[in-house]
């Protein structure tokens, strides 16, 4: 994967999101090359199932894509690519618990044979941690993560993930609070043998 | 105010997401376990931040399915307005040949009225 392909700033997306606002396809189409790491690897981290993820960025884009001629520019165009991420996503988590049988969730992926090139400035004891905390988020309930990640991973605001959800701002903040003290319990209480606390998230961040 | 309770308090305030109380506050400056708690869960605060720009790779293809797909939707919706286009344009004629045909009849149907008024009168 080359650098330019790597997520960028808002503002060099300025440009390209106001042709696209005004009808041009190529710069829509630009937009989804240069944002669709960013935007994968949050589906990946809402659904944890590679396969649902990838549905989720077409789905994403083109909901964008049918949607951009009314997209104000109120936030960034990211936060409104995040957003409707989320929704889409949701939307795939719900479903995929009412259509797919629990061997299904064997086929959860690794977050860390899956992820790009450790960052050089990330030490090795940091990289392992960040990997366990993928794993942990990864074995949250859906409905716990998907607040987590949202709230704790990409920052959006109660208000924008309960609308996003489908929920009131009093139910995204049970949750997230839920979410936040079972992941907590995932890296510390059940933490296996090798991994030892000690060795883990107590002294890499 | 006990170590439990504090512990009931900590997921949501260590985000910033709560007032902590004076009393909370009290406990956790006296108390070495509740520290360490807080500890925890600001580490793992920072670590879920920092998975933010800890991009994860697609396997390859997934761009190019993604614009062909929004081509497809593109030109499927194009096709649609063109065909709705159309049926305005066909609903438009057949509209305007009823209206023609229905002046017609009544012009004729007034002749005819005419016509068989004329003798009577006379």
């Amino acid at each position: 994967m080359s650098t330019s392909e790597l997520p960028q700033g808002p503002s060099a997306l300025e440009p390209l999101v106001q042709a696209a606002r005004e009808g041009d396809h190529r710069a829509f189409d630009e937009l989804v090359r240069r944002t669709y790491v960013e935007t994968y690897t949050l589906a990946l981290r809402l659904t944890a199932h590679e396969e649902d993820a990838r549905d989720v960025v077409q789905e994403t884009y083109l909901r964008a894509w049918r949607g951009i001629g009314s997209f104000r520019g109120d936030a960034q165009f990211t936060t409104w690519l995040y957003r409707i991420t989320a929704n889409t996503a949701y939307t795939s988590v719900k479903r995929r618990r009412r259509h797919r049988a629990d061997a299904l969730d064997a086929m959860i992926h690794d977050p860390a044979e899956m992820r790009l090139d450790a960052q050089p400035e990330e030490s090795a004891q940091q990289s392992a941690m960040l990997d366990r905390l993928s794993v942990a988020l990864d074995q949250l309930p859906p409905k716990l993560r998907v607040l987590v990640v949202l709230k704790d991973v990409y920052g959006l605001s109660h208000e924008e993930i309960a609308e996003e959800l489908g929920i009131s701002v009093s139910a995204a903040k049970v949750r997230l609070h839920r979410g936040r003290k079972k992941l907590r319990d995932l890296l510390y209480d059940e933490a296996r043998p090798n991994h030892g606390t000690d060795g883990g998230i107590e002294h890499a961040v | 105010m006990q170590c439990d309770d504090v512990a009931r308090i900590l997921p949501e305030a260590v985000g910033g997401g709560a007032a902590v109380e004076d009393s909370v506050q009290r406990h956790i400056d006296s108390c070495l376990r509740c520290q360490a708690e807080l500890a925890r869960y600001r580490k793992m605060l920072r670590g879920l931040q920092l998975l933010r720009t800890r991009y994860l790779e697609p396997a390859p293809g997934l761009v190019a399915q993604t614009l062909a797909l929004i081509e497809e939707a593109g030109e499927r919706e194009a096709r649609r307005a063109i065909l709705s286009g159309k049926r305005m344009a066909y609903a438009g004629a057949i509209g305007g040949a009823a209206v023609a045909a229905g002046a017609a009849a009544t012009v004729v149907i007034v002749h005819r009225a005419r016509r068989k008024a004329v003798p009577a009168a006379g």
